[in-house]
């Protein structure tokens, strides 16, 4: 390790790293601006300077030394600089002046205020007074989307938002524009930002240009915002998230960094799709159906005493769980229903490849990858999946992972990655290979250097042939298989992913072909293969682990010819899972329906009881990511209204019955605790975080940060008596602003800030190195971790693999194959629920290429009607699905009747109308509860 | 689900001379600032229809062309007069009298920097250095450097061009 002298003081640094990283490693203070964690240097901002010297007679002689940019200087050893000598804070005071040059002085009006990296920096250099008299230049600031607010003004030209947008993200709409001192970043013209993942700049600009339009439309500073760990339940992938609340409303939602998972960025699915929880689709009060079939409310003893009367005695019981729920709600659900009469809540596609992914992973000689691990691959294959809408960040990851040959050749010239114009420039278009064969265009075609449009079946086959290639068993004329093979044969950590998003169960199994005859070859110095199994919803997996196979799935359940006495349904809308004839079946079996959500879906609107559930915001659960992480969150604020966690009102009802699986379980943990003891599989779930008991230095860990401010005022409307806080039993959390937001465990970070650094900036505090895990260690708990044992699995790895390929697709006449189109706004059931992303929801459509179009008779725009009445949809052509194939909407409203994988007529519906925005959005049901 | 149809605001001939600046490089995008300079030079400026059209032509976003596009003083993105007036404000024309002769072209003209006289005949420009310092004060009319220029020549200059017209 490199050792340099900083202001006559010695430390050792990290070999290779920048000056800057450095001295933010090491504690110390030292300004900066366009240098971020994720995306290296470029020296733009000129904000990183130090003074360096020649050697010990140069410094000690009082020479002026030479000032460099730490984040363009890598340490080197006897190194010898200066960062708060008055030549390098004189620079740096000046260029904040620089800077602020046209700034507005708005940060009482600005949004970034109080958590502005530019603020922070300014008050760090000590700049004070503004000499500049001229005036300043005024922008035009840009309509950018429902999501992002544009205030070109307050730009300081960091070059942050591009580098991010373009470079990290693939982005291709936004652009520096102009030049001088009139630069301007925005669109070519005004509109909605193209990518999926926009929602980062609020996070990347370290000024107020980009915020986030709903917290500036409904303003709340962050001091004042009350905050916890939470992980967004919007897709499998599982990224930290710390919602902020005030008033009683999720105000917005930050990434919060892990490592492992989601690194410094989110999806905007899940940043803005977390607002579901402000819904006024939410439900408050627990509802119970008169004869008439009205709800009336009742409170919630007697809607304990209703959920209890209703399991006693020799009533006929049965439960369906839900995906999108907890695995303690889940578990408890379990206990109350008994094995035999709980369905983990999903149809019968889904259940079988949540089973399928679980057990490929669990038998898999190759390693099943973290998001970080992901973004190590140096060769990837993508089968059957589009990532950007169905595992979001894991698509953003793939962004990263292709650059990789850019660092390879940067490597070989010793440039450091973290020189990223450099590295850029150096690499120019040459990429890492990443295959796709998808049965539509996917968003990242534009990085893969092959794309393959198939049907389902015929992706299966190209996944088989490739896994014969590997092995060594076929032709080696075959293509594309042979190229696909080879370039993941000569990489060092190659990567495929599948998924169930196809509903094809032989696609992930001839992944999972790929992955262990690549993990079996013999490449003495490669990493193990990766193999990474996407699911859709956010505890798919944690859902497969805790019901074995033969679990019924809703379907079955509908089978069932026994009448149901009590169904309870938890968090589920079965109505999106099974056609509508499925489920009427299913509710015309049973007496009593019991509901248990926390919005108001058309299966609670048939409910006889409906019980109001708390958010994911307002409550604790575990659940388990695609990558097997079990993960805990915790509530940011009280449940409002007469809510409760659904494991609270489960707990409470089987206590009320005197369960005996109950008798020990007084609290959360114990749930959490029964359930790991239960269930082998789920037996780390207690380690995804520290239980209730937890104290930090002795006390709990503050939910609200030093400042927060207003709590006498908040209510003062009501009282000017300040309420005790409320106790929170359940965690290790407090809703106070006394304790210690330090030194805990990564899984209790509620907000990141320290004295001086008042921005997210403030991260570098937290972590043990730029990049790496927190000081308190990687959020969350991975269940099917055989990253560390995979070489003794190696040689013993023989899987339940179906080693035949399915049969290649043929097209039937006057029948289409129903393929999957995922969209990341709307596919998604609990965020198509978030006004933020109403605007960008659009009605469900079926594309067909254009020979079946024409076949069909039918234009872009025209209405097909599918099956017997089974969906009337929009028609739009693209030909790129192969012919025979029609990918519809999956989770929009209209499609819920469609079965993946199922073969349907088509039928021009001529009086066809497009339906209205408001008519798209979930149907209300007709209940007001 | 790209779109392949070329916007039709590309003339042939711009196309064509597009082309053949394509077929000298390495890739389609290397060849942005003149495929800029082609479309000004037959229609004056550079619109938001045809920015998206070139784009469209190079496979690149608009964006990234108007970020190419607005960098350069001289890609006019708004309409321009027939003649475009660069008048030098640079050190050392500055000293040899410039700001006289921007009160009196602004005077002959009725307009100020960065406008456009009402008949479109002119639009009256800054620019920082015409690398012809020797001669200065210098502006240029058109593609045409006038040098040492003076309150007579002026006169001379606009009149003459006036007359040809
Ligand atoms: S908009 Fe923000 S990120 Fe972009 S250059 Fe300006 S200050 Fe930097
Ligand atoms: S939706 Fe998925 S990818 Fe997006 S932030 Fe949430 S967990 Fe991450
Ligand atoms: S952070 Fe080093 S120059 Fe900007
Ligand atoms: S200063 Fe005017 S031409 Fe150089």
């Amino acid at each position: 390790m490199p050792v340099i002298t900083i202001d006559n003081q010695e430390y050792s640094v990290k070999e290779g790293d920048n000056l800057l990283q450095a001295c933010l490693g090491l504690g110390l203070d030292l300004p900066y601006f366009c240098w971020h964690p994720d995306m290296g240097s470029i020296g733009a901002c000129r904000q990183c300077a130090v003074v360096q010297y020649q050697n010990t007679e140069d410094y000690r002689a009082g020479s002026r030394g030479r000032i460099v940019m730490g984040c363009m200087t890598q340490v080197t050893d006897g190194a010898i600089f200066s960062l708060n000598g008055d030549k390098a804070s004189e620079f740096r005071k000046t260029i904040v002046e620089s800077l602020m040059l046209n700034h507005p002085h708005d940060c009482p009006v600005c949004a970034e205020g109080g958590e502005c990296h530019l603020q922070d920096m300014t008050v760090m250099t000590g700049h004070r007074d503004r000499h500049y008299r001229g005036k300043k230049n005024t922008h035009r600031n840009q309509y950018l989307g429902p999501l992002i607010h544009h205030e070109m003004n307050r730009c300081i030209t960091c070059y942050r938002c591009t580098r991010y947008y373009n470079n990290y993200a693939g982005g291709k709409d936004l652009a520096a524009m102009a030049a001088h001192d009139h630069v301007y970043f925005g669109r070519h013209q005004e509109g909605v930002l193209e990518s999926e993942f926009a929602g980062n700049l609020v996070e990347v600009c370290p000024t107020g240009v980009f915020t986030d339009k709903s917290l500036v439309n409904d303003y709340s500073r962050k001091w004042d915002l009350q905050s916890a760990p939470s992980v967004c339940t919007h897709c499998a992938v599982g990224c930290n998230t710390l919602p902020g609340e005030r008033y009683g409303k999720l105000k917005r939602v930050h990434n919060r960094y892990n490592d492992e998972v989601n690194g410094y960025f989110l999806c905007d699915r899940g940043r803005f799709g977390a607002k579901f929880v402000n819904s006024d689709k939410r439900i408050n009060n627990p509802g119970l159906r008169d004869e008439h079939g009205r709800y009336n409310i009742i409170d919630p003893h007697q809607a304990l005493h209703q959920l209890v009367e209703a399991c006693q005695g020799d009533n006929n019981i049965a439960a369906i769980g839900s995906p999108r729920a907890s695995v303690e709600a889940n578990f408890l659900l379990k206990t109350l229903a008994g094995e035999q009469h709980y369905s983990p809540g999903f149809n019968a596609q889904e259940q079988s490849l949540a089973q399928l992914a679980l057990s490929l992973q669990q038998h898999s000689a190759a390693t099943i990858p973290s998001i970080k691990d992901i973004e190590c691959a140096d060769a990837i294959f993508i089968l059957g999946e589009d990532l950007t809408h169905s595992a979001p960040r894991i698509a953003l990851a793939l962004r990263q992972s292709v650059r990789n040959k850019a660092y390879a050749l940067a490597a070989e010239l010793k440039l450091q990655p973290w020189q990223d114009a450099a590295v850029r420039n150096l690499a120019q278009d040459q990429r890492s290979p990443l295959f796709v064969a998808a049965v539509t265009d996917t968003r990242l075609d534009d990085i893969a250097e092959q794309c393959h449009h198939l049907a389902p079946d015929d992706i299966a086959r190209l996944g088989y042939a490739v896994a014969e290639q590997i092995s060594g068993k076929a032709n080696a004329s075959d293509e594309p298989a042979n190229t696909i093979a080879q370039a993941l044969l000569s990489a060092q950590r190659p990567l495929i992913i599948a998924g169930s998003s196809c509903g094809n169960a032989a696609i992930m199994q001839a992944a999972a072909a790929i992955a262990d005859a690549l993990a079996l070859r013999k490449n003495e110095n490669a990493g193990n293969s990766m193999l990474c199994l996407t699911l859709p919803e956010a505890n798919s997996l944690g859902q497969a682990m805790l019901s074995p196979n033969e679990a019924p799935s809703i379907e079955a359940l509908a089978e069932r010819a026994y009448k149901i006495d009590t169904l309870i349904v938890l968090e589920n809308d079965l109505f999106r899972r099974a056609p509508a004839a499925v489920v009427d079946k299913l509710l015309q079996s049973v007496t009593t329906l019991i509901v248990l959500d926390s919005l108001e879906t058309p299966t609670l609107a048939t409910s006889q009881l409906a019980l109001p559930a708390a958010s994911v915001a307002e409550s604790e659960g575990t659940i388990v990511s695609l990558e097997g992480r079990a993960q805990r969150y915790f509530p940011v604020s009280e449940c409002q209204g007469e809510r409760r966690a659904s494991w609270a009102w489960l707990l409470a009802c089987l206590k009320e019955l005197g369960h005996p699986e109950a008798a020990n379980i007084h609290r959360f943990d114990d749930i959490t605790l029964a359930c790991s003891a239960a269930q082998p599989m789920l037996k780390g779930i207690t380690l995804a975080a520290p239980d209730h008991f937890y104290r930090n230095a002795g006390v709990k860990i503050p939910r609200q940060p030093q400042r927060y401010s207003g709590r006498t005022a908040m209510r003062a409307n009501v009282s000017v008596h300040e309420p005790k806080q409320t106790e929170d039993d359940e965690t290790a959390l407090a809703y106070t602003m006394e304790g210690l937001n330090r030194h805990q465990p990564g899984s209790l970070l509620p907000f990141v800030w320290s004295p001086g650094w008042n921005s997210n900036q403030s991260l570098h505090k937290f972590q043990t190195e730029t990049g790496g895990p927190l000081k308190g260690g990687t959020a969350g708990k991975r269940l099917l971790d055989n990253r560390q044992n995979n070489n003794n699995q190696q040689k013993n790895s023989q899987q339940a693999v179906a080693t035949t390929a399915p049969a290649a697709f043929q097209a039937s006449a006057g029948q289409w194959l129903l393929v999957p189109r995922q969209r990341i706004f709307g596919s998604d059931e609990l965020s198509s629920y978030s006004d933020n992303l109403a605007e960008l929801l659009s009605d469900a459509s079926i594309e067909i290429n254009s020979a079946d179009a024409s076949l069909l008779q039918v234009k872009n725009g025209d209405g097909l009607s599918l099956g017997e009445n089974l969906a009337c949809l929009r028609v739009v052509i693209n030909n790129t699905i192969p012919q025979g194939c029609a990918a519809y909407s999956v989770g929009i409203a209209g499609t819920f009747n469609l079965t993946l994988g199922q073969r349907v007529s088509l039928q021009k519906a001529s009086d066809w109308q497009r339906p209205k925005q408001a008519d798209v959005i979930a149907s209300d049901g007709g209940a007001h509860v | 689900m790209m779109s392949s149809q070329i916007i039709p605001s590309l003339s042939a001939a711009e196309l064509a001379d597009i082309d053949a600046e394509i077929s000298h490089a390495p890739y389609k995008a290397a060849v942005a600032i003149d495929a800029l300079k082609i479309v000004q030079s037959y229609r004056g400026w550079v619109s938001d229809e045809s920015l998206k059209a070139i784009a469209q032509h190079l496979e690149m976003s608009p964006a990234e062309l108007d970020g190419i596009a607005t960098f350069y003083n001289l890609i006019f993105r708004q309409p321009v007069g027939e003649q475009v007036i660069l008048l030098c404000n640079s050190v050392t024309c500055w000293i040899k009298g410039y700001e006289q002769i921007r009160e009196q072209i602004s005077q002959h003209l009725g307009v100020g920097l960065g406008e456009t006289t009402t008949d479109k005949a002119y639009t009256f420009l800054p620019v920082t250095c015409l690398g012809a310092c020797d001669k200065a004060p210098v502006m240029m009319v058109g593609d045409e450097l006038h040098e040492h220029i003076d309150r007579n020549d002026l006169t001379q200059i606009f009149r003459s061009r006036e007359q040809a017209q």
